[in-house]
């Protein structure tokens, strides 16, 4: 037991580093709060270091009774998240100096970020809900920081039908608990699992099964706003800070996928006698999602409100993935590896578009569209980011978002669900019109006023770097891809 | 060498962009030695080009993408074969025509001439990519540059004509990616080289083969464009600035032409064999419908564009008449149109720099106060309705020869069309160029600059060359038509 704890290390490292920043942000004193986000980061790294550590010792290994599983696909998302939380450190830096509570900012920021690493190393249904909560509440906090009428309305509403959202889940959990008796996905040892329990295939349990898909699906497209479940996701994205919608349009996404892996492609098993049932389920999502989430988008004024509506969307795109089962060659599945990396890649256009809509809105005070008219003029750095993070966004080229969309579509083609990818390319069409609209209005409109829009040196070096991936993913998205397709080995 | 013809103009474009603000100016001369250095380099391939060689040549192949175990394995593969070449030399030629008939902008004139070269990466990158990724890639880079550069220097509702060529193109586009993804899944080994696919046995696995060529269709058939896809093309052609319409017609619709002779003549040629008879009545609506709507035009730009909606009818009745001689056909037809249509585009244009008007009530007499201007229009004129001895009379009678043995009621429609434009064509000449003098025109003057008599010279000389001697081009199209010519059977 305890000499498995090294491999939880990353995870305990962040919460330790958590304790710390908070002590320190109470000594009250600027000079000593101004490292705040230095420690965080220093935080992160040490994460950081003492995973690649774990890769090279080749500590991977399913501990503590087959409750967590260090494995590659659990090592990309602890990548994942760090990456994620240190751009998003880097970028609200800045913004966090104006608040009262910082050392309390960064806290629960590097508690979110290690409850989804754990989240995405979960194998057993309670930890999963521990894990879970632990994030969602962590995000709740964030989202109302900033304490005024809006960020309340969106932290109240967020933390209501969040709440809701984990009953649903939890309700799922106890079916499969009743049917399996046990609360493990696998087991390694041939013990009782869910996922042995399944590929027993027996009719009778299978309507209590198909309940459990429904309310668990339903529970998880909470967390990564899939259409019916989305509401909260504009209202929290408009009034919520936006470094925090940044990071929650990012990594909640993204815990929330690999969750969703993990239980349906580890647990319920794509090729079993329930497999097409859940994977209908994702594909009408899918469908759903994208459609609406774009139809919505093309109506917004507020450009938060327009990310917001476009993340719904972009959550469509990655359902399609889920729902790709059929697509497997060699025993690889190619739509978790294609949803692996097409997450990578949206963590860098989505963060880099966030910020830069950050170190714009702070500087001309507004979050609406038509404001942004002739930015381009007065802040090419920023405007040229957000314009290639929108054209990512699109799925064209020449940015990351053009593999990932690709890699998706030809993984639900190889699925034969060539209906969900027509659904998906008219999509993109649409979304091309309303992400277009910004960019024309950047570049096309005259400015209102004069005068060059600056960002602080650490919002324009996030900026820059998001930016840059975007590019650079697009050049040589191998490595990437490789690992994805690595990480999505240890699912099985 | 490829690789250099077809990124060299991105990297001048980057280079442009980043000059300082106070050297505006020079952004006009570098971007004319960046075209002229890529006209040279196309023209070298020209030479070196073995016309007695199968397949592809000056070849380059790297792996960009693998994960061939799950067929997604992307190659960066770039070649030329007759075909390709011809479509390249089309290219490098009109860009340095557009170059330096927008020798005298004068709006963020840095700006324009960066998206002018990034836009012929684009397009040197479609007509050269051997990979249907890379292909598909290439084929939206080209966007946003045309984007920007109708909404930012056009005229008129110029960014509603921008916004409607970019859906249109956009749709179609992404109904043809998803064409792609299942052809290449069609294939076994599943693949997006598309020079495996052309000898690959295809089979209907995701989605039927019929299917998949009409998804694929619809990405050509909006770019070609083929009725009732068109509409786009008349808005755009008359908003966009002169060497933006020059491109467009010359060039971006061969992107439509050549994409139907490679993908779906070169791999789905069984499927192509079937549907034959509909792309060919597509072929002669489009004919018919945009000769009729000539007669209804009173803007030049206007008239020149549903002109082009009638040539373009020509390429697809040659493609769909799938034999050598159509296919043949089809490609010279694409390039000499692309250039007559070019020096049209650039006469009007010049027209309309100094009257600041297209219409032709309103035009007239103009042979007698600009010269110059009135040759170039009237000797495009008689080429655009193919007169002997010019490129467009050759093309069009290898389309009709080509098409008359396969489907005899569309040929003779056609040739009924082309009598119609031609009458309309003499017509808008005479009054336009030989009515009474207009008073209000006497002042204006000819095309004296070097930068408009050269560009003008040189597509003249081009398109009676390729009229009197069209051999030397021909031989290099047919060692790109032969090998797709006899899969067809």
């Amino acid at each position: 037991m305890l000499q498995d704890l090294d491999r939880i290390g990353p995870e305990l490292i962040l919460m330790v580093a958590a304790g710390c920043v908070l002590a320190v942000g109470l000594l009250d004193r600027e000079r000593e709060r101004a490292w705040l986000p230095f420690g965080a980061l220093g935080g992160l790294a040490a994460s950081a270091i003492w995973c690649v550590v774990l890769v090279l010792r080749h500590r991977q290994a399913v501990v503590f009774s087959g409750t967590f599983s260090l494995d590659t696909f659990s090592i990309f998302f602890v990548f994942l998240f760090i990456g994620v939380a240190g751009l998003v450190v880097i970028a609200s830096a800045d913004f966090v100096k104006k608040l009262r509570y910082q050392g309390e900012f960064w806290a629960v920021l590097l508690l979110a970020t290690a409850a989804m690493m754990l989240l995405s190393g979960a194998r057993d249904l309670i930890l999963i809900f521990v894990a879970l909560e632990m994030s969602s509440i962590s995000q709740y906090i964030l989202a109302a920081f900033l304490r005024d009428d809006r960020a309340t309305e969106a932290g109240l509403k967020y933390i209501l039908l969040g709440a809701i959202a984990s009953a649903v889940i939890l309700y799922g959990m106890a079916f499969l608990f009743g049917i399996s008796g046990t609360t493990k996905l696998v087991s390694a040892d041939g013990g009782p699992s869910i996922a042995s329990l399944v590929s027993q295939a027996d009719p009778g349990t299978r309507a209590a099964l198909i309940a459990a898909i429904v309310l668990l699906a339903s529970g998880f497209s909470f967390k990564v706003a899939l259409v019916p479940f989305q509401m909260w996701v504009p209202d929290v994205y408009e009034g919520a800070a936006t470094p925090v919608a940044a990071f929650l349009s990012v990594a909640s996404k993204a815990a929330g996928f690999a969750v969703i892996m993990r239980v349906f492609y580890e647990g319920f098993g794509p090729h079993s006698f329930v497999g097409s049932d859940w994977s209908n389920v994702f594909a009408g999502l899918a469908a759903v999602s994208m459609t609406a989430g774009n139809i919505m988008a093309l109506l917004q004024t507020n450009i938060k409100r327009l990310l917001g509506y476009s993340s719904i969307a972009q959550a469509g795109n990655i359902a399609v993935g889920v729902a790709a089962i059929a697509a497997s060659k060699d025993g690889l599945a190619i739509g978790p590896s294609g949803v692996t990396f097409f997450l990578a890649a949206y963590a860098f256009t989505n963060l880099g578009a966030f910020f830069a809509i950050l170190a714009i809105s702070q500087r001309i005070g507004s979050d609406k569209i038509e404001d942004y008219a002739g930015i381009a003029r007065r802040a090419p750095l920023l405007a040229g980011v957000l314009a290639i993070c929108f054209v990512s966004l699109t799925g064209l080229p020449p940015s990351a978002g053009f593999w990932g969309k690709l890699y998706i579509f030809n993984a639900a083609i190889h699925s034969d669900l060539a209906w969900l990818v027509i659904v998906a390319v008219v999509n993109t069409a649409i979304s091309f019109y309303y992400y277009l609209r910004v960019v024309g209005t950047m570049y096309l409109s005259p400015p209102s006023e004069e005068g060059e829009i600056s960002a602080s040196p650490m919002l324009s070096t996030a900026v820059a770097g998001a930016g840059l991936g975007v590019l650079v993913l697009f050049v040589l998205p191998w490595p990437l891809l490789h690992a994805a397709e690595r990480a999505v080995h240890a699912l099985g | 060498m490829l690789t250099f013809l077809v990124f060299f103009p991105v990297v001048g474009a980057l280079v442009i962009a980043s000059l300082p603000r106070d050297q505006e100016r020079q952004a006009k001369w570098m971007a004319l030695g960046v075209t002229a250095t890529v006209l040279i380099v196309s023209l070298i391939i020209f030479a070196a080009f073995d016309r007695n060689a199968e397949g592809l040549q000056f070849a380059q192949r790297y792996r960009w993408l693998r994960a061939e175990n799950v067929g997604f394995d992307v190659h960066y593969f770039l070649g030329v074969d007759g075909l390709s070449l011809t479509m390249v030399i089309l290219t490098t030629f009109l860009f340095i025509v557009a170059t330096l008939i927008s020798w005298n902008i004068e709006l963020r004139p840095k700006e324009y001439f960066a998206w002018i070269l990034a836009l012929e990466t684009g397009v040197l990158g479609v007509f050269t990519a051997q990979d249907l990724i890379l292909f598909f890639l290439f084929w939206e880079i080209e966007l946003l540059p045309m984007y920007f550069l109708i909404s930012i220097w056009g005229s008129g509702r110029k960014e509603y004509s921008a916004m409607k060529f970019l859906l249109f193109t956009i749709s179609g586009s992404a109904l043809m990616l998803v064409g792609f993804l299942a052809l290449a899944f069609s294939a076994n080994p599943s693949t997006f080289d598309m020079q495996a696919l052309q000898g690959a046995h295809l089979s209907s696995t995701v989605l039927p083969l019929p299917l998949i060529f009409f998804l694929i269709f619809a990405g050509f058939a909006v770019k070609l464009p083929v009725v009732p896809f068109h509409t786009w093309l008349p808005d755009a052609h008359t908003d966009a600035p002169t060497a933006v319409s020059v491109i467009l017609a010359g060039v971006l619709l061969k992107m439509g032409g050549y994409g139907m002779l490679r993908i779906l003549a070169g791999i789905m040629p069984k499927t192509a064999q079937d549907y034959a008879v509909w792309l060919a009545s597509l072929a002669v609506i489009s004919i018919v419908y945009g000769a009729l709507m000539v007669f209804r035009q009173r803007d030049l730009k206007r008239l020149i564009a549903y002109s082009s909606v009638s040539h373009m009818g020509y390429v697809l009745l040659g493609i769909a008449a799938l034999g050598q001689v159509g296919l043949t056909g089809a490609t010279l037809q694409m390039f000499s149109h692309g250039i007559i249509t070019g020096l049209l585009f650039v006469m009007v244009g010049l027209i309309y720099d100094r009257a600041h008007t297209r219409s032709v009530d309103e035009l007239s007499g103009l042979a007698h106060v600009m010269p110059v201007i009135a040759v170039g229009m009237v000797l495009a004129g008689l080429a655009s309705l193919g007169l002997p001895a010019m490129s467009g009379f050759v093309a069009e009678v290898m389309v009709f020869l080509g098409a008359a043995g396969r489907f005899q009621a569309p040929t003779i429609l056609a040739v009924v069309a082309i009598v119609l434009t031609a009458g309309y064509i003499l017509w808008m000449l005479r009054r336009v160029m030989f009515g009474p003098v207009n008073e209000r025109w006497m002042a204006l003057p000819d095309a004296v600059a070097w930068w408009e008599q050269v560009p003008i010279a040189a597509m003249l000389a081009v398109i009676l060359a390729v009229g009197i001697y069209p051999a030397r081009l021909i031989d290099v199209i047919q060692q790109g038509i032969f090998p797709i010519a006899s899969r067809l059977g």
